[in-house]
């Protein structure tokens, strides 16, 4: 990958590999199942029979090793912080983000007064998909994926010329 | 056994214990010196046998901290609410984790979140927090770092000129 990244302008060759690519990392997202708190449970069900990720080809993966994208359903301590980061670093490129829920995206109820709380796990790692709720329904978490596919369909080996 | 008979086991076992009627159930209120000796005789007496800690808080109070000490007897089926001061600046309270195993983690909880140290107790470390947190949030003057290992932890930088409190 890293060979032809970021090296050619939007030639044929490199749009078609586009395709491929992207198809392949859209199609099997699997997700490190990061529950740290009631959201996990949200994400537990969406997994489940009833909404059934596989059939997106998303399996939950309990190593970071075999994932590419990290869901962080729930509130993220300062303690807990620090491990997020290691979790996240211990992940193959290419790699992505969903924050789950309103503790996530913003630090939640914790927001003015959490002592302990992280105010966004954006401040901790890089979030593609953020997934409004507290906790959000098992169909906002499918449609953070629909979202999260789009976005990998746009992503291109090709030079970037802005 | 009511509440009021309680406290006169205990008195009449030399013990300092004060009954008071706080709404809305009565507590015995024991200095930290006969704390040790009333928990093991409120354990060990027969007619006693408070065998459960259902319970133990810490709480602020303006003048003073504070630990309750919520006991139950499933022999005689009667509950027992223990009230236990110490100053703010010298915060000790002896450990009853000897006597019951229960107060381990929530005498290291109350020592986390209040900053009671309780005296002998076998392994008194941050149970919640990380164990170089500085300070025990849940006391009054407690201010919220900024910063943890570098993580901002405040909403003030992220929202200057935020309405207030």
């Amino acid at each position: 990958m890293g060979i032809i990244e970021g090296r050619y302008g939007p030639n044929i060759l490199i749009t078609s590999l586009d395709k491929v690519f992207n198809w392949g990392r859209a199609k099997s997202i699997w997700p490190v199942t990061f529950g740290i708190a009631c959201c996990a449970i949200e994400m537990m069900c969406t997994a489940a029979s009833r909404f059934d990720l596989d059939r997106f080809g998303i399996f939950m993966r309990p190593t970071p090793r075999q994932a590419d994208c990290m869901i962080v359903a729930g509130t993220v301590t300062a303690k807990m912080a620090e491990r997020l980061r290691r979790l996240y670093d211990q992940m193959p490129e290419p790699k992505w983000v969903i924050s789950m829920g309103s503790c996530a995206n913003s630090g939640g109820p914790y927001w003015q007064y959490g002592y302990h709380v992280v105010k966004g796990v954006d401040q901790v790692v890089p979030v593609d998909v953020y997934v409004p709720g507290c906790p959000p329904h098992p169909e906002a978490l499918l449609d953070a994926f629909i979202q999260l596919q789009a976005k990998i369909d746009r992503e291109t080996l090709a030079k970037q010329t802005a | 056994m009511t509440p009021q008979e309680i406290c006169q086991r205990l008195t009449d076992a030399g013990l300092q214990v004060t009954f008071q009627e706080t709404p809305p159930e009565p507590c015995l209120e024991i200095t930290s010196e006969s704390l040790q000796e009333a928990a093991q005789l409120l354990k060990s007496n027969a007619d006693l046998a408070f065998d459960s800690l259902l319970c133990l808080s810490a709480l602020e109070r303006p003048e003073f901290l504070e630990t309750v000490y919520h006991l139950f007897s499933f022999k005689h089926r009667h509950h027992i609410t223990l009230k236990v001061r110490c100053p703010k600046d010298d915060a000790v309270i002896p450990t009853v984790s000897e006597i019951w195993p229960t107060a381990n983690w929530h005498e290291r909880e109350a020592y986390d979140l209040i900053g009671i140290r309780y005296d002998g107790h076998p392994d008194l470390r941050r149970i919640l927090l990380s164990e170089d947190w500085e300070g025990h949030p849940l006391r009054k003057d407690y201010q919220p770092p900024a910063f943890y290992h570098g993580i901002p932890l405040t909403t003030q930088l992220l929202t200057p000129g935020d309405e207030g409190n």
